[in-house]
C-alpha cells in the first residue's frame, strides 16, 4: 500500500472513530485496525485516556460557609424585591 | 488486541444523595481534591430530591437548603474543574444556586432536575469565562474551538505513544489546559460520567456533536500527554 493510500485509509477510519467508540462495536475487529499499527496505537492511547479519566471523578465538598453566603444573598435579594 | 476498554454505556451520575461518599462536612476549601472509582446511578428517581424540589418550588427555604445539600458537591466540583481556582469555584457555585433560587419555579420537569441544574451552572461558568476574556462567547462557540486549538489527526509516521499508563498529575494538568469547550465535554463525559444524550440536552447540541467534541478533546489530551514527558526529560 502506498503511503498516500494508507493515510487515506487512516483518515477514513479516524473520521469514523467518534461514532465507533462507545458504540459497542468491536473496534479491534475492524480490518483497518488489524492492519494499521498507527491507528492501533491511537486507539490504545484514547482508551488509556478515557480509562484514566474515569479515576478522576472528583468528590469535592464546598466549605460550610458557602451556604451561609448563599442564604445571605437570597435574603438580600428578597429584601430588595420586598422593598421594590 | 484486546476488546475495546471504552465503555459502551457509561454509568450515569448518581442522584446527589446517592453519590459516592464525600469528605466530612467542614472540609477546608484548600483540601486536595479526592477521587474515587466511577459512580453508579440508581435507576429509580430520588424521592428525597423530588420532595425537596416540590417544597423549594413552593417557596420553602428549608427545602431549598435540602436541594443545595443534595447538589452542592456536583456543582462545586464542576465549577472547580472548569476554573481550577477554589475562590472562583465558590463564587460560581454561589451564583449558580442564586440563579436556581430565582428560576426554580420555572422548572417543569422536561428533563431531569440534575440535568437542568447542570445546564444552569454551565451557563454561569461560561459567562464567567467570557468575562475573563477567554474565547467563550456562547455554548455554540464553546463547542467549536478556534482552528488553532483543534487537535491534529494522527497520520504519518508513528510517534510516541502513552504506553498504556498516564500519570494522574499530568492528566490533571492537560485537562486544565484544554480549551473550555473541549474541557467541558471531557469533564462531563469522561470524568463525571454523563452520557452523550444528557450532554446534548445540557449544551443544546446534537449527540453527534457531543461525540465529535469528546473525541477531539481526547486527541488534544493525547497530544499534550505525549509532550509533557519529553519536556520534563529535558529538565
Amino acid at each position: 500500500m502506498t503511503e498516500d493510500a494508507k493515510n487515506l485509509s487512516c483518515a477514513a477510519f479516524q473520521a469514523r472513530l467518534p461514532e465507533l467508540i462507545g458504540s459497542g462495536e468491536n473496534i479491534a475487529a475492524d480490518p483497518h485496525i488489524q492492519s494499521c499499527e498507527l491507528c492501533r496505537a491511537l486507539l490504545a492511547d484514547l482508551e488509556t485516556i478515557a480509562e484514566a479519566a474515569r479515576q478522576l471523578f472528583p468528590i469535592v465538598e464546598p466549605p460550610d460557609e458557602l451556604w451561609e453566603q448563599i442564604e445571605s444573598a437570597i435574603k438580600n435579594e428578597q429584601g430588595s424585591s420586598d422593598r421594590g | 488486541m484486546p476488546h475495546s476498554r471504552f465503555p459502551t454505556q457509561l454509568p450515569d451520575p448518581a442522584p446527589p444523595g446517592l453519590a459516592p461518599q464525600a469528605p466530612a462536612a467542614g472540609t477546608p476549601a484548600s483540601a486536595p481534591i479526592s477521587y474515587s472509582a466511577p459512580f453508579t446511578r440508581a435507576v429509580l428517581p430520588n424521592p428525597i430530591e423530588a420532595d425537596a424540589l416540590a417544597g423549594a418550588q413552593a417557596g420553602d427555604h428549608q427545602a431549598f437548603a435540602q436541594l443545595y445539600s443534595l447538589h452542592k458537591r456536583r456543582i462545586y466540583s464542576l465549577c472547580l474543574r472548569m476554573v481550577s481556582n477554589i475562590a472562583e469555584a465558590e463564587d460560581l457555585t454561589q451564583e449558580a444556586f442564586l440563579q436556581l433560587h430565582r428560576k426554580i419555579a420555572t422548572f417543569r420537569g422536561d428533563s431531569a432536575f440534575s440535568t437542568w441544574l447542570h445546564r444552569l451552572a454551565i451557563n454561569v461558568v461560561l459567562m464567567h469565562l467570557r468575562k475573563k476574556g477567554l474565547p467563550v462567547i456562547s455554548l455554540d462557540e464553546a463547542m467549536e474551538p478556534a482552528p488553532e486549538e483543534r487537535p491534529g489527526r494522527s497520520f504519518g509516521a508513528p510517534d510516541l505513544t502513552l504506553a498504556g499508563t498516564i500519570d494522574r498529575l499530568a492528566l490533571e494538568r492537560a485537562i486544565d489546559n484544554l480549551p473550555a469547550g473541549y474541557r467541558l465535554i471531557f469533564v462531563l463525559h469522561d470524568i463525571e460520567g454523563y452520557e452523550h444524550n444528557e450532554i446534548a440536552s445540557m449544551l443544546d447540541c446534537s449527540i453527534g456533536n457531543s461525540k465529535s467534541q469528546l473525541h477531539k478533546a481526547r486527541l488534544k489530551l493525547r497530544d499534550a500527554l505525549r509532550i509533557y514527558p519529553r519536556q520534563e526529560a529535558r529538565r
